[in-house]
């Protein structure tokens, strides 16, 4: 049985743990302010929060049910948008959203409702960029957004004093109903079952998975890790970093550390799809799902990443993540392994780290070409370094010769611009809904270039690669 | 909106603006919306006992069908049947204009997508699990993709229209300037977040009820009862709101209303039948790409002496709404211009795509963008800025349209210089220039775009709408209408004019679904004038009521009735108070047995147009504006972010600010988007490749320009909009367009031997790819 807190109610269901956890709360709860928008996490419509226990205090965050197994709300607390209803008047976020004209039609609208309330209820810092990140995932087709900004202004002017989130003074100013403040409680005295497992397909995050295949998940056995213990965690030790598996990649945007050891780290990870998914998807999820344009792999590829593979067993073997793809979607793991960590050295003080990415949207789109680079340079020659490449091969690439080709070599132009020649051979770009063979190479080159003008802005800019500037 | 430091007139019109918001009435459904209550068609609480349906369609652009196996799929348990096109008791026929649509295909597949058959089971779930079980086996015949190959080989819709103007071939000859050139703009997904779908309940004698989520119930009422084989009083179609239409559910929403209904009829039992996102996106239509050429002529002092445009439009598979579309591309293919020479031309292209259909401007886009590219062309090998062209041929009062029009109270030139002086043009044309010789790596480009949008249905007879309008016992109000509320907020606007009117509060005042049993024979919610059609209706009804109390109100006063006026529930004699509160005066004309309901038709007055002539007088009015867009590409990257728009725009008198600055704001994204980033794709087989969210990007809150500013035009309105008030659905979107040209100049600046390309959208790819072509064609 799967129980869990449902707004302010609590609920045991026998149903399939591997259906969406959208279906539930519309369907069979009938609480129709969820909606339906496009079923693949990309609209947003049908965003709720979910809260976990941690330490007596609950942790918020936004997802989008359509692409979330039910299973994954066991022991949690689910609020959708008639769970922030208060009797009789509306929240702060609503009034907002109403006293702007942010809302048109209204389909769209519960999804930013909620997600601006997952916002206040956040450990996020209350600032209006980090308010446009929360409601990132939302897609709005009559406003233009314009009204919708000012609601989160305004949102954001009611939170701007309080230093970190209270659930009583939120409670106070009408952010969300009272009952949230025995939350804590109730969730501790909820008494979780093991949900017992069956056999079934590795679910993490789902957020992959449920795009491509919701209906199938629904209707057999599916294999819940994502509460896993021994897949969690990030630990830094003597220089190296380990990531379990089930991290997220929100885990990875709100590690202190990290974003010290990498202060570009929020802006890439910005680039990667919206707040909601980053909540959700597992970094495991995101290498297994082995797309040639897989984000994090990209990103992890330049780091040089190992990763720690674990067998039912639990014996574990290590291998290099360049190793790990094989060809299009097959990799080096066999029935019943499972990705348990990546590790990757930290960077020192010579290294630096980039990572590019274009797509028709900036964000929450699917890259045309994707690449990062490490790369260490001590006076001035290049002692390592890195590069991968999405969306150019049958794989997510690390380019070998590339990467071996600038070790040693002096960081000047002359070297770029050979590199360049080099990853050009590497790559084999095909025309698809992405863009064209011609254009992916092309951008491949000129992403290449601004590794480095992003990087080293006081020694190159784009003059010196391209001609017509 | 930023406050410009130094520009004091600019300032003032925003303060003004702001200050209206707060004022403004917020749309009535807000209370619902931000709470998640609202109800949508997927919402409404369904029968014990409903089925759940899902479409079968064609996994081929074009052939025939050779053989069907349903038997593995109904032998799945909780399939309760499949239909086909002989499960239709009337005609296998949905076509508006044309009737060339079949409901299911029966020989043949004309587009991939076309729907073959209805599953109906226990769950929606079941019945996709069904779907996988279905074989068939389709012969291919040749698919044809694009517009040009359907001219090549002769497929057309129907006739080609041509509007003309003058004598273009002569005036070429005393033309300075003559330069030609092929345009294209890609089709645009409307993707309303709420996809396709209705509800059908048996009644009563085998009457249906159907709950759709259409901007047109007559067409759905009409189209189930041609279906059916029944009369239309039998079926009755309500709308409770629409989560989106943008005119795709102008007459797409109508089939799977009618599969529903078909279901329904012979299962005596509640279907609903929602299309989930893919299964939309592929079946449904989308605006119509067109391929166009252009010729344009001037003369030294760049008037536009004479142009000649050909529209290729890729119209799908069958007529839907395209001859429509075809007609208001020629009405807008001059823009806000006057051109004294003109031959249009447009042809309906029959392809094996899905059919294309209508999407807010309805053709009018497509036309301006082809004469923005002839003008961008000319300008560039003038030599001169674009501006200086579109400057100098704006319209002018008393011009003449293409189709015979004669150009009343125009805001053209007040637009434009509106736009130039409260904006500094100048100055922001300096910025540009400055940014650009400062920047290697990231350029700027600014561009104008001005609009003309006639308003009217221009199929006069389409120009009508009813109110029917109660007032309760104690005083209360109900309206009914025609207009369907999609989110352009309609439903405020009704409620305005009533509580207007009666002076009373808006509590006091419901707006009803729309239903065609309350309000008949009604023409959809579309071409912008919704609420100029249903808004004089509701006025004349609630008039009429008025006129009706005055009356009893001088009886039992013992005044003058034109002595009597309502104010805030009180009436009031030659403007002082009485006692006579508003319910009072109900319950008093209701012991008289004086009618308290009035049902009001309207039909805007003075227009006409002959179809033979291809001349006449089509619009109410039209609608103006200027935008100035401004753009910064990153040379780099090859992607773009808007720094602004600078609008102002013709509201007439606006009768609800808020409301009509989110039609503003809404469109120009969407235009934008139009012109940029929604990239449609078929392959040659006449598949959609851009067949899911993420692969088909439409704007999200980081793409949308930073700073968008609109002030309204000085301007007394118009009469034949309601209360001045002018229609603000479409007419914006074609702000969007400047976006195209904004970036081509920031192209431009950063590679010089760029050769000019009009070839919509202008996505990332290829910006990168004109930031880096070195030859000149």
């Amino acid at each position: 049985m799967i129980t869990f807190i449902l707004n302010n109610k609590t609920i045991t269901t026998p149903e399939n743990s591997g259906m969406t956890l959208l279906d539930f709360v519309r369907y069979q709860q009938r609480l129709t302010g969820t909606k339906i928008g496009c079923r693949e996490g990309d609209c947003g419509a049908c965003t709720v929060l979910v809260g976990t226990l941690e330490n007596d205090r609950i942790n918020y965050q936004s997802i989008t049910s359509c692409i979330s197994p039910l299973g994954n709300a066991h022991g949690k607390h689910i609020v959708t948008v008639e769970g922030t209803n208060l009797k009789d008047k509306l929240t702060t976020a609503q009034e907002a959203m109403k006293a702007n004209y942010a809302t048109q039609c209204g389909f769209c609208t519960p999804g930013f409702v909620v997600a601006l309330t997952g916002f206040a209820l956040s450990n996020s810092e209350y600032n209006y960029n980090n308010a446009l990140d929360a409601i990132s995932g939302n897609i709005c087709r009559c406003t233009g957004y314009k009204a919708i900004e000012k609601a989160a202004h305004q949102v954001v002017e009611k939170l701007e004093h309080q230093k970190q989130n209270s659930i009583n003074w939120l409670v106070e100013n009408d952010f969300i109903p009272a009952y949230f403040e025995s939350i804590p409680k109730r969730l501790k005295d909820i008494e979780i079952a093991d949900l017992n497992q069956p056999k079934g397909k590795y679910v993490s995050g789902g957020t992959d998975l449920y795009v491509q295949q919701a209906d199938h998940l629904a209707d057999n056995d599916v294999h819940l890790i994502a509460e896993k213990d021994y897949l969690k965690g990030i630990k830094i030790e003597n220089g190296i970093c380990t990531i379990g598996t089930n991290a997220t990649v929100s885990d990875l945007w709100n590690h202190t550390e990290l974003n010290t050891f990498f202060p570009n780290l929020k802006k890439h990870l910005k680039l990667v799809s919206s707040e909601q998914i980053r909540n959700m998807a597992s970094l495991g999820g995101n290498l297994v799902n082995a797309s040639p344009i897989g984000d994090m792999t990209i990103f992890f590829l330049a780091l040089n990443s190992d990763i720690t593979i674990i067998n039912e067993k639990h014996k574990e073997r290590t291998i290099a993540l360049k190793n790990f793809f094989q060809d299009y979607k097959t990799y080096d793991l066999k029935d019943g392994e499972l990705l348990k960590a990546i590790s990757f050295k930290l960077p020192t003080v010579h290294s630096f780290f980039n990572f590019e990415k274009v797509c028709k949207r900036t964000h929450l789109d699917i890259a045309s070409v994707n690449s990062a680079l490490s790369i260490n340079v001590e006076n001035g020659t290049i002692t390592e370094a890195n590069v991968s490449i999405g969306g150019v091969a049958a794989i997510p690439k690390y380019l070998h010769d590339t990467s071996a080709f600038l070790v040693g070599k002096t960081l000047n132009s002359e070297t770029i611009l050979e590199a360049n020649e080099i990853l050009q051979n590497e790559i084999s770009p095909i025309s698809d809904v992405r863009g064209t063979s011609d254009y992916k190479r092309l951008l491949g080159r000129q992403l290449f270039f601004a590794h480095f003008t992003a990087l080293f802005p006081k020694q190159f800019t784009l003059n010196d690669f391209v001609q017509h500037a | 909106m930023h406050k410009n430091k130094t520009n004091n007139e600019l300032n003032t019109k925003l303060d003004a603006v702001s200050k209206s918001l707060k004022r403004s009435i917020k749309n009535l459904d807000s209370y619902t919306h931000v709470r998640g209550e609202s109800l949508y068609v997927d919402d409404v609480n369904i029968r014990q006992g409903t089925f759940h349906a899902v479409v079968f369609d064609s996994p081929k652009a074009h052939g025939k069908i050779k053989h069907i196996n349903y038997s593995k799929a109904e032998a799945l348990e909780g399939v309760e049947r499949i239909f086909t096109y002989k499960d239709i008791p009337g005609q296998n026929e949905i076509g508006g204009i044309i009737a060339d649509e079949p409901l299911f295909a029966e020989e043949d597949v004309h587009f991939w997508g076309m729907p073959i058959a209805l599953i109906v089971a226990k769950t929606e779930f079941i019945a996709r699990k069904a779907r996988g079980l279905i074989d068939i086996e389709i012969e291919d015949l040749p698919v044809i993709t694009t517009a040009k190959e359907a001219k090549a080989k002769g497929s057309f819709i129907n006739a080609p229209r041509s509007f003309s103007l003058g004598d273009s071939e002569k005036a070429f000859t005393n033309c300075d300037y003559i330069f030609e050139g092929e345009t294209f703009s890609n089709g645009q997904e409307h993707l309303y977040i709420e996809a396709q779908g209705a509800y059908a309940e048996p009644m009563e004698n085998g009457n249906i009820k159907i709950t759709s989520s259409t901007q047109g119930p007559t067409a759905v009422q009409k189209t189930v009862a041609r279906v059916l084989g029944v009369a239309m009083h039998k079926i009755e179609v309500d709308v409770t709101r629409l989560g989106g239409g943008f005119g795709g559910k102008e007459d797409q929403a109508t089939p799977w209303a009618v599969m529903a209904a078909l279901a329904t009829y012979h299962l005596n039992q509640s279907v609903k039948l929602i299309l989930n996102r893919h299964d939309d996106l592929r079946m449904t239509g989308k605006r119509h790409p067109y391929e166009s050429s252009y010729k344009i002529g001037l003369s030294k002092d760049l008037k536009i002496l004479a142009y000649e445009a050909e529209f290729l439009q890729n119209s799908g598979a069958a007529a839907d709404l395209s001859p429509a579309i075809a007609e208001r591309t020629l009405f807008h293919a001059t823009n806000s211009y006057f051109v004294p020479n003109v031959t249009t031309k447009v042809l309906s292209c029959k392809t094996n795509l899905p059919p294309n259909t209508a999407f807010r401007g309805f053709g009018g886009p497509q036309g301006m963008f082809v004469i923005e590219s002839a003008i961008a062309k000319a300008a560039n090998e003038i030599g001169v800025h674009p501006r200086a062209i579109q400057e100098a041929n704006l319209l002018d009062e008393n011009d003449t349209f293409s189709y015979g029009q004669i150009a009343k109270k125009v805001e053209a030139k007040n637009s434009w210089n509106s736009a130039k002086s409260i904006y500094d043009l100048d100055a922001l044309e300096q910025e540009v220039k400055d940014f650009n010789s400062n920047n290697s790596s990231f350029k700027k480009g600014i561009a104008l775009m001005p609009i003309c949008f006639g308003i009217s249905f221009t199929n006069t007879p389409m120009n009508h709408a009813r109110a029917l309008v109660h007032i309760y016992l104690d005083g209360s109000v109900g309206i009914s209408t025609a207009a369907v509320e999609m989110g352009q907020g309609v439903n405020t606007k009704m409620m305005q004019i009533a509580a207007d009117v009666f002076s009373i509060p808006i509590e006091k005042i419901k707006i009803e679904t729309t239903n065609t049993t309350r309000v008949a024979n009604t023409s959809p919610s579309a071409a912008s004038s919704t609420a100029d059609l249903n808004g004089k209706a509701t006025l004349m009804a609630c008039n009429a009521l008025v006129e009706r109390l005055k009356l009893v109100a001088s009886e039992d006063l013992n005044t003058s009735e034109k002595d009597i006026t309502f104010k805030d529930e009180v009436v009031y004699i030659n403007d002082k108070k009485t006692d006579l509160t508003w319910t009072e005066l109900i319950s008093k004309a209701m012991l008289k047995r004086v009618a308290l309901t009035e049902n009001a038709h309207y039909a805007t007055p003075e227009i006409h147009f002959d179809k033979t002539k291809e001349k006449g007088h089509p619009f109410a009015y039209h609608v103006y504006g200027t935008a100035i867009t401004t753009v910064t590409v990153d040379c780099t990257r090859g992607t773009y972010e808007f720094d602004s728009v600078k609008i102002v725009h013709d509201y007439g008198k606006s009768m609800s600010e808020g409301i009509d600055l989110g039609q503003v704001e809404g469109a120009l994204a969407q235009g934008i988007g139009w012109m940029t980033m929604e990239e449609i794709a078929y392959n040659d087989e006449g598949r959609l490749l851009s067949n899911a969210l993420s692969t088909y990007k439409i704007p999200d809150i980081f793409s949308v320009p930073k700073d968008v500013e609109v002030i309204p035009v000085e301007t007394q309105g118009h009469e034949l909009a309601i209360l001045k008030s002018k229609a603000v659905g479409e007419p914006p979107l074609m702000y969007g367009i400047g976006a195209y040209f904004a970036i081509q100049n920031a192209i431009k600046a950063f590679n010089p031997n760029y050769d000019l390309k009009f070839h919509a959208p202008m996505t990332p790819e290829k910006v990168l790819m004109s930031l880096y072509e070195s030859q000149k064609k």
